[in-house]
């Protein structure tokens, strides 16, 4: 028997319109929970080095847990685990959301708490002879410098979450491995349209790089 | 004549190791006061419990009328002395993501509030008094050792300290960059800052103190005016310590 395949250009083009429908919702998610992770970062991250024992320890607990399991269980336990615990359903949406946020969020803080601990104890020292409180002290001196070497893992992170939100075609939210699973089940043209798929997440995520590089230039140039 | 600094019995632990024992000392307002000792005999660890860099263990510490207490207690006080006090740093500790003027206008501005028209103008005229009015809007990383470290001076001058610290301040710098800030440090003490410094320049210490002490193993062994001590030292650890720094 001979098996000859084709790449059927045709049929790749013709999914781009169905697919760039999923895009507005893995944008929304990855975006929406990566802002929500990044404040959940900066929170909890810092309440892991702060000294008092009983701020780090649930905050540690928190960043364990999150880093510890797969996102695919988080979201799973998030969609149908939750709604038996509050007693109403959470749309897929919301579910997607949190889980990226939770999940970034866990990640970010250690990012947080990597940078501000990268930063020499002499600046400390130095904010504080001149009379800066420490709360004075870590926003206008250390906090500068430690986000900006946060940039480039941030970056990073963005880009892991941007393609986490492709497992949740699980719980059927419209992203785009979802738009390309409805596509395929009519036309059966699986190669060309995980295909595009995969040419769509690049693109996300080749623009966020380029952004990020002309980010960390611009503000590394002073350092 | 007010002492500005008054130790009294003071004692500092790092865990285990005794590093201040029983430390009296007075400093009146006006002083030169330079503090000598081989490494890790305490001398840095002494002026960094001055403004609380550095807790003490027992013991008192007067600074400009606010009694600090051990273990960092009395943060009130502490608060207030650091206002009074500058710091000058082996390091420079320059704050790299500001200009050379933003990190003179800082501390104005945010602890004593003042606005960015006044704390400009301070900056203004620290800078040039220490010679780098030119580099007002480089970055610190773009600046010599020597330059850092006057930029680090006139930062800790824009609060208007009523007492300069200075912990080793050319010990990081390459030689030929030494001679521009003990300049400045030079025309300081002039002017009648108080100052207590921490330093292995025997040369500005034997002109510029009027007082110099000798720290040995955590102890004042030694103390008196320059010439005194320079060249008539009664301790023998003084003795020994003397004729090993000053043999070349």
């Amino acid at each position: 028997m001979e098996f000859q395949f084709q790449f059927d250009w045709q049929a790749a083009i013709d999914s781009i319109p169905f697919l760039l429908k999923g895009i507005p919702y893995t944008l929304l998610i990855s975006f929406g929970g990566l802002l929500i992770g990044f404040v959940l970062g900066i929170i909890f991250g810092l309440l892991s080095i702060n000294k008092h024992w009983f701020l780090r320890w649930p905050a540690t607990a928190y960043i364990e847990i999150f880093r510890g399991t797969p996102i695919l269980v988080q979201v799973l336990f998030i969609f149908y685990g939750l709604p038996d615990l509050i007693g109403s359903p959470i749309n897929p949406l919301t579910a997607g959301i949190a889980a990226i946020a939770l999940n970034s969020g866990a990640y970010i803080s250690e990012v947080v708490r990597g940078g501000v601990q990268s930063i020499a104890k002499g600046q400390t020292e130095a904010g504080l002879s001149l009379g800066l409180s420490r709360t004075q002290t870590f926003w206008s001196i250390i906090w500068p410098q430690a986000f900006r070497r946060m940039i480039p893992p941030l970056g990073n992170q963005a880009i892991v979450s941007i393609k986490d939100t492709s497992l949740f075609s699980v719980i059927g939210v419209g992203e785009l491995v979802r738009q390309g699973q409805i596509y395929i089940a009519n036309t059966f043209t699986a190669f060309e349209v995980y295909f595009v798929v995969a040419i769509l997440y690049l693109a996300i995520t080749l623009s966020l790089s380029l952004i990020l590089r002309l980010v960390e230039r611009r503000g590394l140039a002073s350092v | 004549m007010t002492h500005i600094v008054e130790m009294k019995g003071m004692n500092k632990y790092f865990g285990k190791l005794h590093v201040l024992k029983n430390i009296d000392l007075t400093v009146e307002q006006g002083e030169v006061v330079v503090i000598i000792g081989a490494s890790g005999s305490g001398k840095s660890t002494l002026i960094r419990c001055v403004n609380g860099l550095e807790e003490f263990e027992s013991g008192k510490l007067v600074v400009d009328g606010q009694a600090l207490a051990p273990k960092g207690g009395n943060q009130k006080a502490l608060a207030e002395i650091r206002k009074e006090v500058g710091m000058v740093f082996q390091q420079f500790n320059l704050f790299p993501h500001l200009t050379v003027k933003k990190n003179v206008m800082l501390a104005p501005m945010k602890v004593k509030n003042a606005s960015q028209v006044v704390a400009n103008g301070t900056a203004e005229r620290l800078l040039n008094r220490v010679g780098i009015g030119d580099q007002a809007d480089k970055y610190p990383s773009h600046l010599s050792g020597g330059q850092q470290q006057r930029v680090a001076i006139a930062r800790a001058l824009a609060m208007e300290p009523r007492l300069m610290l200075f912990d080793e301040p050319t010990s990081a710098l390459d030689p030929e960059m030494i001679g521009e800030v003990l300049d400045v440090m030079r025309e300081l003490a002039k002017e009648g800052m108080t100052m207590m410094v921490v330093t292995h320049e025997m040369g500005f210490a034997r002109e510029v103190a009027d007082r110099v002490i000798y720290i040995h193993e955590g102890q004042i062994v030694e103390q008196g005016k320059p010439d005194d001590v320079f060249d008539n030292p009664q301790n023998e650890r003084t003795q020994a310590f003397l004729s090993r720094v000053l043999a070349h």
